[in-house]
């Protein structure tokens, strides 16, 4: 277990500079950010010098050693919006990304799987037909047409959920703003949950639906049943529990694009997390800012990646994660 | 041994993630119950309360960090100038009671007594002289206070502002001076940094703190998150009732709107032209709607293009633009066309300058000049920065077609664009331009005069227009202290840029504000854009 963490942390590590290394060579496309600091009467001369000053005017080789030079010390360089170290800006926002994540990924999960077998079970039922149809529309509709189509109906025609941003929110370990503590944080997590979850949920009604479909037919389950097992433990222990590889596989992938997805429901429900910080740093050339956003969601990508290969070893025990005796 | 501890370790997250959510449940039960038990006592002062949402919050509390609209909204809320424009552009006494001059070069203001900043400390002549300087070491401001030697205080309440030359904007300018507390501001802060330096990409003391004399104090503040305003207790001015005003950006304008409609919010700023008649439509909401003073011009590049080096080319692509159709069609309606620079209540506005779409004459002059037969020219444009920008570019480059010229467009985000523009990689530039001397003459140093990198005139001329007459009146106007002798030669420089169609102006970007219905919002609001939400009176 050891080798295997060790071995994950140094390819983590490899991953992130990578990653930072391409977000560093593509921000000079991304404009200048000091049209963003000064007003218009700025002259040219004077941008010239805070160029200077920042450091912007040096080689690109001479800039690019400088920087890995700092991202080795954990510095990712200095948000020229926030005015502070970019990774104290995205600690700062990753709570509310996080919470968000958490809780689609919930709702995804209590309700895909029940949908999911059910469909399965009884394919010929109306619920089963309904859940499929709809699962359609879900997955070909894009997540801000959703998000705002849901601020429509229950914010605007019916005042029963808040429009916008997190509401209360409550500090827990003395840095994390958590907005899932307080009624108030609670109501305005569900619109954003629900809009980000409606892409993956269908997807995985869907995929849940035809795996176990599969495991049905297969041989083991028709012995279980001749076994004259009850339905429930064919269903539950025999056939579901191996649909669940595929599902964990493709969940793990689906997490990290989940993160990604955040940019859009974030910036419509005006959620301060990374997402719509992202965007805003993309509109303002940021640039520290985005390369940093970017090494953290490749940190995500292998931390969710690297948790898939362990659950995977408990799932399975014929499969043994690499470095394990 | 090994298979029972990972069913331990599967049962243990299980339970842990029970935990988790009945702990969720039970905090949130807990949280009603105290909600109900506040509701049921009711509170000894009701605290009036506004909600505003804006596309953006201020960059800083340092209100010389940056000059732009948002900053200078935020002035407005925190600190208070010296005097300030009224809805009808008269200049209006705030922290300067009356003023006077004393000759051609010295403007003498009387200061309010009594006035009290957020610190505590007594404001007097002293930080108007503080804050001058300081304004003169800020990179936006220092352009803007170029004219001025500086501030000398007379006695306690009075203050003598110096120009190096006669300038007839002194008063404009006394707009832009919110006196800050010299006390509060003077000395070194935590980190050795004097408490005074102006920093633009890191932290610094006037970033996170502020003392002026205005209606509210920063009480707490979260950048891009929210910012809470609360009243100050020793604001001399009376007329409002606002006690608390919490900001919200939300960039999103969708969300914006939504916010409003379902009463999540009390205020808006901007609104989208979209939503407009949605917004009127809907009662207990009220929109203000107000002719803007930002002029949207295309900028026609004589030295890259032959072709509109040629008057007449130029003023057949004059006729041939339809401003009005635009604005109707591209912008709602929400715009005002415009066949000069400065808007009505400006000293160089001609009333006889009007948009002149005529296709029949647009086509004869074409057939007039070298260019019979049409030709092909570049543009670009911003995608993001004006108001429905790239529609009102594609609608240009229909209505040339329709003369011979070919216009090849590329639009782009704004954080790419303004490269672009300097470096005139288009035959076609668009610009927009706010004066931030509420000013005309402020057009022609920006926009219209020869481009000298040695004085910085004509800074965004990308079309190179150079006419000497223009650059000559325009100088002329800077030291002229006689404002009806100032306003011909104002209007002169209009007729001529008209005449010799040196750009083409499009229209003025309306502005505009809603709210619920229970405020005096239209009261509140003026053409700058800086609603004074220290008169803000809530029913």
């Amino acid at each position: 277990m050891f080798a295997f963490a060790v071995k994950r942390i140094f390819q983590a590590m490899i991953v992130m500079l990578i990653i930072a290394c391409i977000g560093f060579a593509i921000k000079h496309n991304f404009g200048d950010p000091i049209r963003d600091l000064v007003g218009q009467r700025v002259t040219p001369a004077e941008r010239a010098e805070m160029r200077e000053k920042l450091g912007l005017n040096d080689p690109f080789m001479v800039q690019y050693v400088r920087f890995l030079g700092d991202v080795l010390h954990g510095d990712l360089g200095q948000s020229y919006f926030f005015k502070k170290p970019a990774t104290e800006v995205i600690i700062k926002k990753a709570p509310a990304t996080l919470e968000l994540v958490f809780c689609s990924a919930l709702i995804i999960i209590l309700l895909s799987v029940p949908m999911g077998i059910y469909s399965a079970i009884k394919p010929q039922k109306w619920f089963s037909r309904f859940v499929m149809g709809t699962s359609i529309i879900g997955v070909s509709m894009p997540v801000f047409l959703t998000a705002i189509l849901l601020i429509y109906i229950f914010s605007v025609e019916l005042h029963w959920l808040p429009s916008y941003g997190r509401g209360e929110t409550v500090q827990i370990f003395g840095w994390w703003d958590s907005g899932m503590l307080t009624i108030d944080g609670l109501k305005h997590l569900i619109m954003p949950s629900i809009a980000l979850s409606s892409i993956m949920l269908p997807l995985f009604i869907r995929l849940i639906r035809s795996e176990m479909l599969e495991v049905l037919e297969s041989e083991y389950v028709k012995y279980a049943w001749a076994k004259g097992l009850k339905p429930r433990r064919v269903w539950m222990v025999h056939a579901f529990k191996n649909t669940l590889l595929p599902v964990i596989t493709v969940g793990g992938v689906q997490l990290g694009i989940m993160v990604a997805f955040t940019i859009l429901t974030e910036t419509v429900f005006q959620w301060q997390g990374m997402g719509s910080m992202f965007i805003e740093s993309v509109e303002r050339s940021d640039t520290s800012l985005m390369v940093a956003y970017l090494v953290f969601v490749g940190l995500i990508f292998v931390l969710v990646n690297t948790a898939v290969d362990i659950i995977y070893g408990l799932v399975n025990p014929t499969i043994r994660v690499a470095g394990r005796k | 041994m090994k298979l029972s501890m990972l069913k331990f370790a599967g049962k243990f997250s299980l339970l842990l993630l029970s935990l988790i959510v009945s702990a969720m449940f039970l905090a949130g039960c807990g949280e009603e119950k105290k909600d109900a038990a506040e509701g049921a006592a009711p509170a000894a002062v009701e605290k009036v309360t506004l909600k505003l949402a804006m596309d953006a919050d201020p960059v800083s509390l340092d209100p010389h960090v940056q000059l732009s609209g948002g900053m200078l909204q935020y002035s407005h809320m925190v600190f208070d100038p010296l005097v300030r424009y009224d809805a009808d552009m008269n200049f209006q006494p705030r922290l300067a009671e009356k003023w006077e001059r004393i000759d051609d070069l010295t403007m003498r203001f009387h200061l309010r007594e009594g006035v009290k900043f957020h610190s505590g400390n007594e404001f007097t002549a002293d930080d108007v002289v503080f804050t001058l300087e300081r304004l003169k070491k800020s990179d936006d401001y220092k352009g803007l206070f170029e004219p001025f030697v500086g501030a000398t205080a007379v006695d306690k309440y009075t203050v003598d502002l110096k120009t190096k030359e006669p300038y007839g904007l002194v008063l404009n300018m006394a707009t832009y001076i919110f006196p800050m507390d010299k006390k509060f501001y003077s000395g070194t802060d935590d980190k050795g940094k004097p408490k005074d330096l102006i920093v633009k990409t890191d932290y610094s003391f006037a970033l996170e703190n502020e003392s002026g004399t205005g209606p509210f104090a920063v009480t707490q503040r979260e950048i891009g998150v929210k910012t809470v305003f609360t009243r100050f207790a020793d604001y001399w001015d009376k007329s409002g009732n606002v006690d608390i005003i919490t900001l919200t950006p939300i960039k999103n304008d969708a969300t914006r709107v939504a916010a409003l409609l379902s009463g999540d919010v009390d205020f808006i700023m901007p609104v989208p032209p979209q939503d407009l008649e949605r917004i009127k439509g809907t009662d207990g909401l009220n929109l203000v709607t107000m002719s803007g003073s930002r002029i949207i011009t295309f900028q026609l590049n004589s030295e890259r293009n032959p072709a509109l080096k040629d008057p007449k080319v130029r003023l057949a692509m004059a006729y041939a633009y339809n401003n009005n159709g635009v604005v109707e069609k591209v912008m709602n309606g929400f715009a005002t066309a415009a066949g000069q620079m400065s808007p009505k209540g400006y000293v160089g506005h001609k009333d006889e300058l009007t948009p002149r779409f005529d296709l029949d004459k647009a086509k004869a002059l074409m057939a007039e000049s070298g260019f019979s037969d049409g030709f092909e020219c570049t543009m670009i444009a911003p995608n993001n920065r004006y108001v429905n920008d790239e529609k009102i570019s594609e609608a240009f480059v229909s209505m040339m077609s329709k003369i011979g010229i070919k216009v090849a467009l590329k639009t782009m985000p704004k954080a790419q664009y303004w490269d672009q523009f300097d470096a005139q990689v288009a035959d076609i530039q668009m610009i927009g331009w706010h004066a931030d001397t509420e000013d005309s003459g402020n057009f022609y140093e920006f926009l219209s005069m020869c481009r000298n990198a040695d004085t910085g005139y004509g800074q965004y001329n990308s079309g190179n227009y150079c006419n000497a007459k223009v650059d000559e009146l325009t100088v002329a106007a800077q030291v002229e202290t006689d404002m009806a002798k100032r306003a011909t030669q104002c209007q002169e420089v209009e007729q001529i840029q008209y005449d010799e169609a040196g750009f083409l102006p499009l229209h003025w970007q309306n502005l505009s504000w809603a709210s619920k219905s229970n405020m005096n919002t239209e009261v509140i609001v003026n053409v700058m854009n800086f609603p004074y939400f220290g008169d803000l009176v809530i029913k």
